[in-house]
């Protein structure tokens, strides 16, 4: 390597620390704002000399942080079956039978990725108490299973068409099998790396939703993370300390499962792209 | 008769096997297609919201939506967020996506680091940003007086907080970009830099016409998600300025939740939400079919 490319390489490097630190300040600045005690006013980039970690008890306590956290998790595990369920189904016939009505179809469920759930947020609100869902988990789920079918339906549509050999469903059907027994038998089991990559973008995007819960899951038994989060933020202005440590809380989960499946976060996204 | 004598599978191997989508279907249509043409009959009446019973007005609320001061700030603020985030998440994005290319040290830690806002809520990321540009000990505030510089009240300011929202958004949602270029990227073959070294071509004029060209489709995907995303820009104005002071950083979709919620106008809001629903068209569209020329032009 001659002098010049290793300097290039240095200074790129240098850059590169630099990005690095200016991403990671915020959570520096939630780190240090999350140990400190109430009423301690010193700068916020610097540690207080011991860590108030009760900060982080009183936190899970007063915003019920763990009814949340539970709430969450079983809306996003069952919104997130169903998506995979109903989505690959969906998809399958999309993807190789090519009928005028098939085609249309794939084109409506593409172009309702582009509908804003919000700009229906007055009939919808008013749907959900017709329905008698409002302050349901099931709501939440059902809600997001609507909102993220389109995406679910373009990444398994695309793989199919792409990935799945038709030889394999051809010889299937000479042996006898019927369309079902094809598609669950065969079809599905070949779908897992598209499976992550709709499991991972959907359960980050159900798990953070705040648009639908601020609405649907107001009461604290149903509320979830984000919406508790707000309350609390909402009560406690004064003790932004406090606030802080919620939001460790609240984002750890999430935080601890990209890090130890980063590969599969950032590969399931790149691979979705590449398709589209 | 003809029909009847053809062997059943192959019927079977051209119908459209409908009912494997009409779960799906009926999960958009009852939750999505159906509210959305409620929410053009509502517009149509000033209802409030909870009353058994309200008047059709034509389109009264359309006349006053055309006339309302309020709405073209926030449309304005809207376009601003929309376009400002997908101009600033693609130039950053793919600035990182080439500094990440190259062969350098702390690359994966880098990768880590700006993708990490993307997996956290929004409404999370703007409370972390809150601490920092809050008026009343905000990290840098502190800076500031420890300059001896007088202090900003940046999320106050009716100038400021709307750049100060596209930034937040921005940080957040850079990371997709910076994957997505990354991966347009390593898809380019290594040959054609080769070539374009042998015949001396500069290292602009390779990225303008090698990568440019090449990475298009990855332009045109992030170019519609990340207007698409910033049009419906919700969690992160809660979070850090409520939409305010006064209604000077509302979007859309927060300026819709006040109205209905807050101010018990259902009619109108659901007049917003037709708008709402017009813009996001437009542009969406727009830009998806932009770029897919550009796309078959390179």
């Amino acid at each position: 390597m001659d002098f010049s490319s290793r300097k290039k390489k240095t200074v790129l490097s240098i850059i590169a620390i630099v990005v690095t630190i200016f991403h990671f300040m915020p959570f520096y600045i939630l780190m240090t704002t999350a140990s400190k005690a109430k009423g301690d006013f010193s700068s916020k980039w610097v540690f207080p000399s011991t860590i108030n970690w009760s900060n982080f008890t009183e936190a899970w306590q007063m915003a019920s942080l763990g009814n949340s956290l539970w709430n969450t998790t079983v809306i996003t595990f069952f919104a997130a079956i169903l998506l995979i369920v109903f989505g690959s189904m969906a998809a399958y016939p999309l993807a190789r039978r090519q009928t005028k009505l098939n085609k249309f179809m794939y084109m409506f469920f593409i172009s309702i990725m582009v509908v804003p759930p919000l700009a229906a947020l007055v009939p919808l609100y008013q749907l959900v108490v017709d329905i008698g869902l409002m302050n349901t988990r099931t709501v939440a789920v059902l809600n997001n299973v609507a909102a993220f079918l389109p995406l679910t339906i373009f990444l398994y549509a695309g793989f199919i068409r792409s990935t799945i050999p038709k030889s394999l469903e051809e010889s299937a059907r000479i042996d006898g099998a019927s369309t079902v027994g094809i598609f669950f038998r065969i079809v599905f089991p070949l779908l897992k790396p598209v499976t992550a990559s709709v499991l991972i973008i959907s359960c980050v995007f159900i798990w953070n939703d705040y648009q639908f819960a601020i609405f649907f899951l107001q009461d604290q038994s149903v509320q979830t993370m984000t919406v508790a989060l707000s309350k609390f933020f909402g009560a406690n202005t004064n003790n932004l300390n406090l606030v802080a440590a919620a939001a460790i809380i609240a984002m750890l989960p999430m935080v601890v499962l990209f890090l130890f499946l980063q590969k599969y976060f950032i590969k399931g996204l790149a691979s979705g792209s590449v398709k589209g | 008769m003809s029909m009847q004598i053809k062997k059943p599978a192959k019927i079977g191997r051209h119908s459209s096997l409908w009912w494997m989508y009409l779960p799906a279907f009926l999960f958009v249509a009852f939750f999505i297609v159906y509210p959305f043409l409620d929410g053009i009959r509502i517009s149509f009446t000033n209802w409030n919201g909870f009353s058994q019973n309200s008047d059709f007005v034509g389109f009264q609320q359309y006349t006053r939506m055309l006339t309302d001061p309020d709405t073209w700030t926030v449309v304005r603020n809207t376009l601003l967020y929309g376009i400002g985030s997908t101009i600033f998440q693609n130039v950053l994005g793919l600035g990182y996506a080439l500094l990440l290319n190259q062969s350098i040290k702390f690359k994966a830690i880098t990768r880590t680091i700006v993708y990490l806002p993307v997996i956290i809520s929004p409404l999370i990321m703007g409370y972390i940003w809150y601490f920092f540009f809050a008026y009343q000990n905000g990290a840098l505030n502190d800076v500031l007086m420890g300059l001896g510089l007088d202090k900003i009240n940046a999320l106050g300011n009716p100038d400021l907080n709307i750049w100060i929202i596209v930034f937040v958004n921005t940080f957040q949602f850079v990371g997709i970009a910076m994957i997505i270029y990354l991966a347009g990227l390593q898809s380019i073959s290594k040959d054609f830099y080769e070539a374009a070294d042998i015949d001396g071509a500069t290292s602009f004029q390779q990225f303008k016409n090698i990568t440019l060209p090449l990475i298009m489709p990855s332009v045109t995907i992030n170019m519609v998600v990340n207007i698409i995303g910033g049009l419906k820009l919700f969690d992160v104005i809660i979070s850090l300025t409520g939409g305010g002071p006064g209604n000077s950083s509302q979007s859309m979709s927060t300026f819709m939740y006040d109205l209905y919620f807050a101010r018990q106008d259902a009619g109108y809001a659901a007049t917003q939400g037709v708008l709402m629903m017009i813009i996001i068209l437009i542009l969406s569209f727009s830009a998806l079919i932009y770029f897919r020329r550009k796309e078959v032009e390179a």
